[in-house]
């Protein structure tokens, strides 16, 4: 079991502590209940890991905020990073 | 809050640290000055790039940090080294950092005859000040004396996950205190407009900051984009920012603005380098995110002590105000040991709450404020770097 973190109720990403082999379960702490997610693949320490199914073009949250937005379908367990999120202020 | 020890300067300003600097007025005179100041306990000498081949808003930005610099209240008594042809007047310079009340002299290599003449003048001149700044000692200053700068380089997840935070609520303590704190890196506000324009204590204000953060974004888009791992990346975050797992600016702003608290309003927006006024509560620099600049920036808009956070760790510090650097990252805190000052790990290592962090922060900021040397004093960090606007003649 690897480390997450999640800074709002909101969020749909948390964000890993440990480095997360493939398979591997992260439980996420932050909210009431621990959140657990099982790595699609391997997620570095730092890095965001998608809590649930976000399809393309819906925003990421974290912070409770849009921190971008889904450039494809992002299935839960993924890893959240530059190859599958835009930014809205740098892009539009 | 534990009590606070400082120098009073003859303008009503408070310094935490009683330097004799000794500044060039061109590069030129660089090395000179560092001969002079060389092995000469309580002396600092400064590098710097510009003084002269800069015109217009260039200039002005640069002679307003030279200026800013000599009449920052951690100094004491100022000696101003010039070549004798460069655009900046040492003269002029002296005489407008001498009217803060402090003793300032100025020489001129090219009267004197050279460099060994100068070293040799200088030596003398700063040999008097140490012996005069030698009788000033600390008296007990209220905590509105602080002007904490709030800055981040290196970051990391762990930045905007503790540090940052437990920043933020000593930047609010300071500011409740009747203090005042800046927040700058206008780079790493975009994408929170709302939450910034909603602090402010004036619509004007709150324009003035939104308009400046639209310059920085027109800005970063007006050239082509670097690859990073076969994916292009903005230019306004930084390849170590997209290593350590930080996707967009968006993401990169929200953790970064929590160093400037929740609470103080936003009393104004000042220009990089340029004093901030009188009242209290939160300020912002307009500046660039690039540390050296930015910290600068920071000291010569009047900050007395820095808060400094770096997940991926950096060895940072000024010539002028103390640079305390805090990492929530405990890799770094161990591999870095003898750069960080500040290590608040426990956050996200052990469940150590960002509020008696902050008040463990709280009292190392003061033990600093009152005397101890930071990490980068220790090593004698002295460089500094001015942002530019134009290009050189």
């Amino acid at each position: 079991m690897k480390r997450g973190i999640i800074m709002n109720k909101a969020d749909n990403v948390a964000t890993v502590l440990d480095d997360v082999p493939v398979r591997e379960t992260v439980a996420s702490r932050g909210l009431a209940v621990p959140v657990e997610t099982v790595a699609r693949e391997a997620i570095p320490r730092g890095h965001k890991i998608a809590l649930a199914d976000i399809p393309a073009g819906a925003d990421i949250l974290k912070y409770g905020f849009p921190i971008g937005y889904a450039l494809t379908d992002i299935p839960k367990g993924a890893h959240v990073h530059v190859h599958n999120v835009g930014s809205k202020r740098t892009e539009e | 809050m534990k009590k606070l020890y400082g120098y009073r300067r003859p303008d009503g300003s408070v310094g935490f640290r009683n330097w004799v600097l000794v500044m060039p007025a061109v590069a030129c005179v660089n090395h000179t000055a560092e001969l002079i100041a060389r092995d000469s306990p309580g002396v600092v000498s400064l590098h710097h790039e510009v003084g002269c081949a800069q015109i217009g808003a260039d200039y002005r930005q640069s002679l307003m940090t030279l200026l800013n610099t000599g009449l920052h209240p951690n100094v004491g008594a100022v000696l101003l080294v010039g070549l004798g042809c460069e655009r900046v007047d040492p003269h002029t310079l002296a005489g407008e950092i001498a009217s803060s009340g402090k003793r300032v002299e100025c020489i001129v290599m090219q009267e004197l005859g050279g460099t060994a003449p100068t070293v040799a003048a200088g030596k003398k001149i700063i040999a008097e000040m140490v012996e005069q700044l030698a009788t000033a000692s600390r008296e007990e200053v209220p905590p509105s004396s602080v002007v904490l700068g709030v800055e981040c380089g290196g970051s990391d997840f762990s930045s905007s996950l503790s540090s940052n935070p437990v920043v933020g609520y000593v930047a609010d303590a300071i500011c409740a205190a009747g203090g005042r704190a800046v927040l700058s890196e206008t780079t790493e506000v975009i994408g929170t407009e709302k939450i910034l324009t909603a602090r402010c204590a004036s619509p004007e204000i709150a324009s003035k900051l939104v308009e400046r953060i639209r310059r920085m974004v027109e800005y970063s888009r007006s050239e082509d984009r670097d690859e990073i791992d076969g994916v292009a990346v903005p230019n306004n975050i930084s390849p170590g920012n997209v290593r350590g797992g930080l996707t967009t600016i968006e993401e990169k702003s929200l953790g970064a603005i929590s160093k400037g608290g929740y609470t103080s309003p936003i009393v104004g927006v000042v220009e990089y380098a340029e004093r901030v006024g009188r009242d209290s509560g939160l300020w912002f620099m307009d500046s660039p995110g690039y540390d050296p600049e930015c910290t600068t920036g920071l000291m010569a808009c009047g900050c007395n002590l820095v808060l400094f956070t770096t997940g991926l760790g950096t060895p940072l510090g000024n010539p002028v105000t103390p640079i305390i650097k805090v990492t929530g990252n405990r890799l770094t805190a161990e591999r870095m040991r003898g750069d960080i000052d500040i290590d608040v790990s426990a956050v996200l290592e052990d469940g150590a709450s960002l509020e008696s962090e902050a008040a463990a922060m709280l009292d190392a900021l003061i033990d600093v404020a009152n005397g101890k040397q930071t990490r980068s004093e220790e090593l004698g960090y002295h460089d500094i770097g001015i942002t530019r606007i134009g290009p050189r003649l």
